[in-house]
């Protein structure tokens, strides 16, 4: 599928099968086509070329309406004139299903999502977390093939949010439907999603389980993009050092890091000489020393973030900036000067110039 | 993907052919008008209208003039003849008449311009800082405020006609510029402070916060930004202002006689000793026509919403 | 550079009462954070310590002066807001120069260019300055949005949740830069927030409200690791704090069905008895539970992982005993499976105690 709006491409040439059943998320900056491919797929819009082939059935032409599937916008779009209960049965109502089972349908759903004591306000007088659930509940009361979800919960409050994401997610799991989900947030991404695709600037980056995107990203843009914070990406050159060894120059300080016998291996195997390349490694596997240490590298400390149970040591290394994820119970002072270590066997390397990834 | 292409193909055709006809339709009367003053008095009255005919431009002639008809048996001499204008001879050739003087209508052009670009300039002048503050300040009872100054309009504004006029008189306002000003100063007022207010709530409050605190007062913040963002607005009010005042015909009647009167108290009473003086009428009505359009013309950028207020990410 | 004192606000808006006798005080040159979710009264605070907002009653000080009747031209303050920070009819150049030109300030010509060239430095917005505002990217309208408010040296900055609306990746990159920046500066923020996390990287203290009132100010590390109330618990943390209701069983306590029975500390046991009450809410932190094959001595208990979340960094596991829920956040490295059958281990040094009813803390 391709989508143009005039002369800007807005998604570009994309292949992505959603299987039966599985909860698929849509991850990217904003503007990286992802709620123009939700639109597409919903037929709010239509592709500039190529075509959506849903249950089988190529829907391409086909408007919104007809295509069975169910939209949850970002702001909710619940009618302001209609109450909580109202809001649910419309679609059903647009059908014109007989009021018996409208009623035991919006029944089987507010109880699934827990707003019976709702039903009568209307949307100003409802919490953000309480529309939320009336909006998915206009989406569950019609058995479509399929969800579409546009980023749901991101006007919410960070500690809803969190909740409901668990609740969204133990809802899939109950209902067991093909979804669709857009979001932005990484973390969101990582704790719903069956499978994640990741895109930027038009163009599918990578997809795959949470966990395989997490430890495995094909290129710089997804090892930053995921986690939080994202892949320390440094840059250097492999560089054989005095004692026949090859190790890598790191352009930051222009230090020397000597490298374990299988990295060297690999590097020998996939990486021209003098080529230029990315160090990848995540803030889990940094490690801050403030003695003196084997195989590290020299940096000073920028900013410590505290998240509660860890913490997050901002360091500069030349021109860039690395973060160790440390315990709580350590203090440093800005401007200290430290050192730090990784743990090479789950590094990752980049091609610089290309920006994918070398291992395979 | 062909059946979703073509339907949109035909559609869009179909649109076009009723916009063309009904744009035809609505162009009719404003066509016969103009028409009419190019006609020549003796086709004016003929039924069926003949399609082609020799236009003149006596009808505009006359408008602008007072005349005498020659009495029979005084038809100018050969060499009176002679010594015509060219305009005194169209009109002696098409209606018999000779020219006495300039006509009333300059004057009430005049009249008509004053009255209305001076109300119109008070009226957006009161409006949008009335607007503001309803906008902006927690009035008491801004509702019932709102409600009130919306309920002048549903008024048949010539229900009052005779008060008013009493009215005037006692202050002597009548027949003078003045008077016609705030009255049409006062009607119009409750119609540009709703649409204006409309404009102005959408203007994110954060802009003038952000220069209160930096420094600016209030007025310097209306100024310097929300008035800027509300040109589209005031755009608007003014030409719907300006045309409600323009046409006016009820108050302008009643209320002026020689010294203020407007144009349209005075153009439908153009008699001539032929009977009623059509052509000089549609031609005081094309004349008519031509500040309103170019007003509009003049601020056709301003009355399109151009920049969008882009501050939130997307 | 200013201290703030925020001295017994109370706000009203019809009958809705948004503060209530609010007192805080924010010392020269900290980065402060009020924290609280939407409607707790955190925009209303700093609207009135900007003095777009009038108090019902109270009083405000900057810099130890009674600013309370002040409009906001003249109390010196710059304000960031969470949305249209930046005029649409300007330039990037324009907007920064915009506070400058005030006729407050009235400053010359060279030193405006002087500075708007400094603070571009500092955000590293400097390509961006002929721009117009509408070709900015959400993140680059939040810089210059900052910038406008740095250009101007005040006595404090009020920010009203400015990263809200920036997508998460560009959120964590602006929250290191902006804890950064204040350092640099050396100046008053007062930051207000409804996400735990920018509160808890960036404070120096934090200040949690909830319903207008000011339920604890403390180092981000005091109010993690010791709230005073259940609802401090639970809002600072992510995932949440599992609470629970406990009673006296002998010397130990127990849940509610006796799913889990906790072995207590001597030193908790002596706390817990002197309160003098047949229950308490226990609080433990999902990282402070931990999942086990096989049981260990005590505070182990049988549990089926019934959800899991796989961050990358660690795993959140919601964990079934009988009919309770409990989230554990643990290591990725573990291997769990959902319908697993595994044991949870409490560490009970780390249990925090509240009271039942009142929901304070228990210490």
């Amino acid at each position: 599928m391709v989508k143009k709006f005039g002369d800007f491409t807005a998604v570009k040439e994309l292949d992505l099968t959603i299987h039966d059943g599985e909860f698929l998320v849509l991850l990217g900056p904003s503007g990286c086509g992802k709620t123009t491919t939700l639109r597409c797929i919903s037929g709010l819009e239509i592709p500039t070329s190529g075509s959506i082939i849903l249950d089988g059935v190529d829907v391409t032409d086909r408007r919104a309406s007809q295509r069975d599937i169910a939209f949850v916008f970002q702001l909710y779009a619940l009618y302001p004139h209609l109450t909580a209960y109202k809001n649910i049965a419309f679609p059903l109502k647009a059908q014109h299903v007989p009021k018996e089972e409208m009623d035991k349908e919006v029944d089987r759903v507010v109880k699934m999502l827990r707003i019976e004591h709702i039903l009568d306000r209307k949307p100003k007088h409802l919490s953000g977390g309480d529309m939320q659930r009336v909006a998915l509940g206009r989406a569950l009361v019609r058995h479509p093939k399929v969800f579409l979800l546009d980023e749901p919960i991101g006007t919410l409050d960070a500690a809803f949010r969190e909740e409901m994401r668990t609740e969204l997610k133990a809802l899939h799991v109950d209902i067991n439907a093909t979804s669709v989900y857009v979001t932005h947030d990484q973390e969101e991404a990582m704790s719903m999603g069956d499978r994640i695709a990741v895109m930027n600037a038009g163009v599918l980056q990578q997809i795959g389980e949470p966990h395989e995107v997490y430890a495995n990203p094909v290129n710089l843009f997804v090892a930053r993009f995921i986690g939080s914070p994202g892949m320390n990406l440094l840059a250097c050159k492999p560089e054989t050092g005095e004692n026949g060894q090859l190790g890598l120059r790191m352009r930051g300080n222009n230090e020397l890091l000597e490298l374990p016998g299988t990295l060297q291996q690999l590097l020998k195997e996939k990486v021209e000489r003098d080529h230029s390349l990315v160090l990848g490694v995540r803030p889990e596997d940094t490690t801050v020393h403030t003695a003196e240490q084997e195989h590290s590298l020299a940096a000073e400390v920028y900013v410590t973030e505290k998240m509660g149970s860890y913490h997050i040591v901002d360091l500069s290394y030349g021109e860039e900036i690395v973060r160790a994820r440390t315990s709580a119970y350590v203090d440093m002072e800005i401007g200290q000067n430290v050192r730090m270590s990784f743990d090479m066997g789950r590094v990752r390397f980049f091609d610089s110039e290309s920006g994918q990834s070398i291992m395979n | 993907m062909a059946q979703v292409r073509e339907n949109k193909g035909a559609r869009k055709a179909i649109v076009a052919v009723v916009l063309i006809i009904f744009t035809i339709i609505y162009m009719i009367p404003l066509f016969y008008i103009v028409n009419t003053s190019f006609r020549p008095w003796a086709d004016i009255r003929e039924y069926p209208p003949k399609l082609i005919y020799q236009p003149s431009v006596a009808a505009f002639i006359r408008i602008f003039t007072a005349r005498a008809v020659y009495p029979p048996g005084q038809a100018p001499t050969e060499q009176e003849l002679k010594d015509m204008s060219t305009i005194e001879r169209i009109v002696y050739k098409e209606t018999n008449e000779r020219i006495v003087r300039t006509g009333d209508l300059p004057r009430r052009y005049l009249n008509s311009l004053i009255i209305c670009v001076l109300s119109t300039m008070i009226t957006i002048l009161l409006g949008t800082t009335a607007a503001y503050g309803f906008s902006r300040f927690p009035v008491k009872g801004k509702d019932d405020w709102m409600f009130f100054i919306l309920s002048t309009r549903m008024l048949p504004p010539v229900i009052v006609g005779i008060p008013v006029f009493l009215m005037f008189r006692n202050v002597g306002l009548n027949d003078s510029h003045l008077g016609l000003i705030l009255l049409y100063v006062a009607f119009n007022v409750s119609f540009a402070v709703w649409v204006l207010k409309g404009f102005i709530d959408e203007i994110p409050r954060e802009y003038e916060d952000a220069a209160l605190v930096d420094g600016y007062s209030r007025f310097q913040a209306f100024r310097k930004i929300v008035l800027p963002q509300s040109v589209t607005g005031i755009a608007a009010t003014a030409v719907f202002v300006f045309i409600f005042a323009w046409n006016e015909y009820a108050f302008a009647f009643m209320l002026t006689r020689n010294t203020a009167q407007t144009v349209p108290a005075w153009l439908p009473y153009q008699m001539g000793v032929l009977g009623f003086d059509w052509g000089a009428a549609a031609a005081g009505t094309t004349l008519f026509l031509i500040p309103p359009m170019v007003l509009t013309i003049l601020l056709r950028n301003h009355l399109v919403r151009g920049i969008s207020f882009g501050a939130v990410r997307k | 550079m200013a201290n703030l004192k925020i001295v017994s606000v109370t706000k009203t808006f019809g009958d809705i009462e948004a503060l209530k006798d609010l007192n805080l005080e924010i010392h020269d040159g900290e980065f402060f954070v009020l924290l609280g979710p939407t409607g707790a009264g955190k925009t209303t605070t700093l609207r009135i310590v900007s003095g777009l907002e009038k108090m019902d009653s109270g009083q405000i000080f900057l810099d130890d002066e009674d600013v309370s009747d002040w409009v906001p031209a003249t109390r010196d303050v710059a304000f960031v807001f969470q949305f249209y920070t930046l005029y649409p009819n300007l330039n990037v150049r324009q907007n920064l120069e915009f506070p400058l030109k005030s006729p407050i300030r009235n400053t010359p010509q060279d030193q405006i260019d002087k500075k708007v060239a400094e603070v571009a430095k500092t955000l590293h917005i400097e390509h961006l300055l002929e721009r117009e505002t509408v070709n900015l990217s959400g993140g680059e309208m939040q810089r210059v949005g900052i910038g406008r408010a740095i250009v101007r040296t005040p006595k404090a900055f009020l920010m009203d949740e400015p990263l809200s609306n920036l997508d998460a990746k560009l959120r964590e990159e602006m929250r290191s830069e902006l804890s950064r920046l204040q350092k640099q500066l050396g100046q008053t923020f007062f930051y207000v927030t409804h996400d735990q996390t920018e509160a808890m990287t960036m404070a120096d203290r934090i200040g949690v409200l909830n319903e207008g009132v000011l339920l604890q100010i403390g180092s981000p590390d005091e109010i993690y690791h010791r709230p005073t109330s259940t609802f401090v618990a639970r809002f600072v943390g992510s995932p949440r704090m599992n609470l629970l209701k406990v009673h006296w069983k002998n010397d130990v306590l127990a849940s509610p069905g006796e799913e889990m029975v906790f072995e207590i500390t001597d030193a908790q046991r002596e706390m817990l008895r002197k309160y003098d009450k047949p229950e308490f809410i226990i609080g433990m932190r999902p990282e402070d539970i931990s999942v086990h094959d096989e049981r260990r001595e005590h505070n182990c208990f049988e549990a089926e992982i019934y959800f899991k979340q796989s961050m990358g960094a660690e795993d959140i596991l919601n964990l079934r005993f009988g009919k309770l829920v409990v989230q554990a956040t643990v290591p990725p490295t573990h291997g769990t499976t959902v319908g697993q059958k595994i044991c949870g281990y409490f560490d009970i040094d780390h249990a925090h105690f509240f009271d039942v009813d009142t929901e304070l803390r228990i210490e």
